[in-house]
């Protein structure tokens, strides 16, 4: 419990001393982004990676919460502060209500159900032109201030995300480690033995299920406010899609691996200028070559890859 | 006048649903037999139209040999993907198989955009475009090609499925696939059967289409999804519940979109999917089954 403490101190210190080590403003959005997308893997990865049940249509949140909060403080002249917390609840009740119908599926059933439900909140984005501005997006949207600072610098951003995003991990840290976390665990192995056991797995996937939106719906209000622009191509299937990938390259029910997939995919793309569009190739065959060589993400895989490597030297050695 | 309408909708929704249909049939095929969902099925539609527009246009190819031509191509891509994908995971657990289609399909779909690019393509219709009036509405002869091709499909399903040896060897897997090893039915090689038939029919599918609607590389995505809506409402059978699934989805969007609102129309099969899963998880025309733990 200690370790775990320590280990999630020194990496606040870190993400709170990076930016004096980049001067480059450019790199600094790009890192703001990393925030906003470790935020979506972890939600995902609570309900994925600890209850075991897949979720193809988080970009819907994410794009309602953005949305919620944007409609709310343009159109209708709404604090940022006040709308975000409502965007969540908004968004919370609705996962929750959805969530019983939805998670009595399983497997490829819930992933499509998903999925579809995921596609239904996007055409809704782009079909409701008078409340949302439609595909044209939603412009103008305040960013957020507190006490006369206003957040609209990247470095500024930085911090208010990661500060956001620091809280988001170390409660999902704390969660996984408590007893509701054993229990998701429980279900994630068997849902029978877990019933068994006492665990009432239905209300908990439920309630996993709405923490999970919740958590996505927040990253979308502080993207619109960060971004101030929201339009329904960043809220696709293509970007559940991606959000799935950082999980699995991370290592599904690690919270730090949810950093490293939400950072490595984030700044993958700036890496690949040339390829722009063809970037989609890449996730595809990332997504396939994790899963077959990799199954347990990058937070397993490479230490295991190290030890076997290691060791064969070892006993090359000894021979 | 509000009825040549509806007459005009739901024929046209009709040979829409046919393409749902054959291409939930290819869902249902490789689900029963090794219970994965192919999330890259919608892909080989893609890759049918467009396979065909290069054997056209780059090998100038007549259309009759264009065809097979396209379809032999799509199945070898198919047993290529059961091959380097399905075969070697080694947890195939639900979330692993969902999640390597769905890489596999976003593979594919990218290597499309980089042969064929982003544009639109058109591919002629297979004997004109001469309106044929039937009652108060027009439909294309591309329609009644659609609908008689299908039709042929499924025939040929069925004698496939009931008639011969290995068809019914497919059957036996999906009602239990280690029984059906015990009395010697080779099941890897039905798996790999089954991915034949359902690249073989999507493709099908993608071509008999690509003439109504064009053809592009992200086609693949909606039509995939549909004709999982349709295998869905058919209860994930092989057979004709599927295909009434199909017409239904196709007819009651085509409506939906003439009648409500066309923006509205992809949302309207994912509606009638979700109700579907929620309400009657065994389909349309199924009998509820216990689930085995």
């Amino acid at each position: 419990m200690k370790r775990d403490l320590l280990l999630f101190i020194a990496f606040a210190l870190l993400i709170m001393v990076a930016p004096h080590f980049f001067h480059g403003g450019y790199l600094m959005n790009v890192l703001v982004f990393v925030g906003i997308n470790t935020m979506l893997a972890i939600a995902l990865n609570l309900l994925l990676g600890y209850a075991g049940q897949i979720s193809l249509g988080h970009a819907g949140f994410f794009g309602l919460g953005a949305y919620i909060s944007g409609v709310l403080t343009t159109t209708y002249a709404l604090n940022p502060w006040s709308a975000m917390p409502l965007a969540a609840l908004v968004v919370g009740c609705l996962a929750y209500l959805i969530g019983f119908p939805i998670l009595k599926l399983k497997g490829h059933y819930l992933a499509m159900a998903t999925l579809g439900l995921g596609i239904i909140i996007y055409i809704v984005f782009n079909e409701t032109v008078d409340l949302t501005g439609g595909p044209s997006g939603l412009s103008g949207i305040p960013n957020l201030e507190v006490a006369g600072v206003v957040f609209d610098s990247d470095v500024k951003n930085y911090y208010l995300i990661w500060g956001v995003t620091l809280a988001v991990m170390l409660f999902s840290l704390n969660l996984a480690n408590s007893r509701i976390g054993r229990a998701l665990r429980a279900v994630h192995d068997s849902e029978v033995a877990a019933q068994v056991l006492g665990v009432n797995s239905r209300v908990l996937k439920v309630q996993i299920f709405a923490l999970s939106a919740v958590i996505s719906s927040l990253a979308g209000s502080l993207y619109a406010h960060t971004m101030t622009f929201v339009s329904p191509a960043s809220f696709g299937f293509n970007f559940s899609i991606e959000v799935l990938t950082m999980v699995v390259i991370g290592g599904l029910g690690s919270i730090y691996g949810s950093f490293l997939g939400a950072a490595l995919l984030t700044l993958l793309p700036e890496f690949l200028r040339g390829a722009n569009d063809y970037d989609i190739i890449i996730y595809g065959a990332l997504l396939m070559i994790m899963v077959m060589f990799m199954p347990g993400g990058l937070v397993r895989g490479i230490p295991a890859l190290y030890r076997k490597i290691f060791k064969q030297k070892g006993e090359g050695d000894n021979a | 006048m509000q009825f040549d309408q509806i007459l005009q909708y739901s024929l046209s929704g009709l040979s829409t649903g046919a393409i749902y249909a054959l291409i939930g049939i290819g869902f249902s095929i490789i689900y029963n037999a090794t219970g994965i969902i192919n999330f890259a099925q919608g892909e080989f539609v893609m890759l049918g139209g467009l396979v065909t527009l290069s054997c056209l246009e780059l090998l100038q190819l007549p259309l009759w040999a264009a065809i097979p031509c396209a379809v032999a191509v799509c199945t070898v891509i198919g047993v290529l993907f059961e091959r380097l994908a399905i075969r070697p995971l080694r947890q195939p657990t639900p979330i692993n198989l969902v999640i390597i289609t769905i890489g596999g399909s976003i593979l594919i779909r990218g290597l499309a955009m980089l042969v064929w690019g982003k544009d639109t393509h058109a591919i002629p219709p297979f004997s004109g475009d001469t309106p044929i009036a039937i009652g108060g509405a027009t439909i294309l002869p591309q329609h009644l090609w659609i609908l008689a091709i299908t039709l042929i499909i499924i025939i040929f399903n069925k004698l496939y499925f009931y008639h011969t040896i290995s068809g019914k060897a497919m059957r036996a897997c999906s009602y239990n696939r280690r029984a059906a090893g015990l009395v010697g039915i080779d099941v890897r090689r039905m798996v790999l059967f089954s991915f034949i038939i359902s690249s073989a029919m999507g493709a099908v599918a993608g071509i008999i289409v690509a003439p109504l609607t064009m053809t592009a590389y992200d086609v693949g995505v909606m039509l995939g999804l549909k004709g999982f809506c349709a295998a869905i409402i058919g209860g994930m059978s092989s057979g004709i519940s599927t295909v009434i699934g199909g017409l239904l989805l196709g007819i009651l969007e085509s409506l939906g979109a003439g009648l409500i609102s066309s923006g509205y129309k992809d949302a309207i099969a994912f509606i009638i999917l979700l109700l579907i899963l929620f309400l009657r998880p065994q389909g349309l025309f199924g009998k509820a089954d216990s689930e085995r733990v």
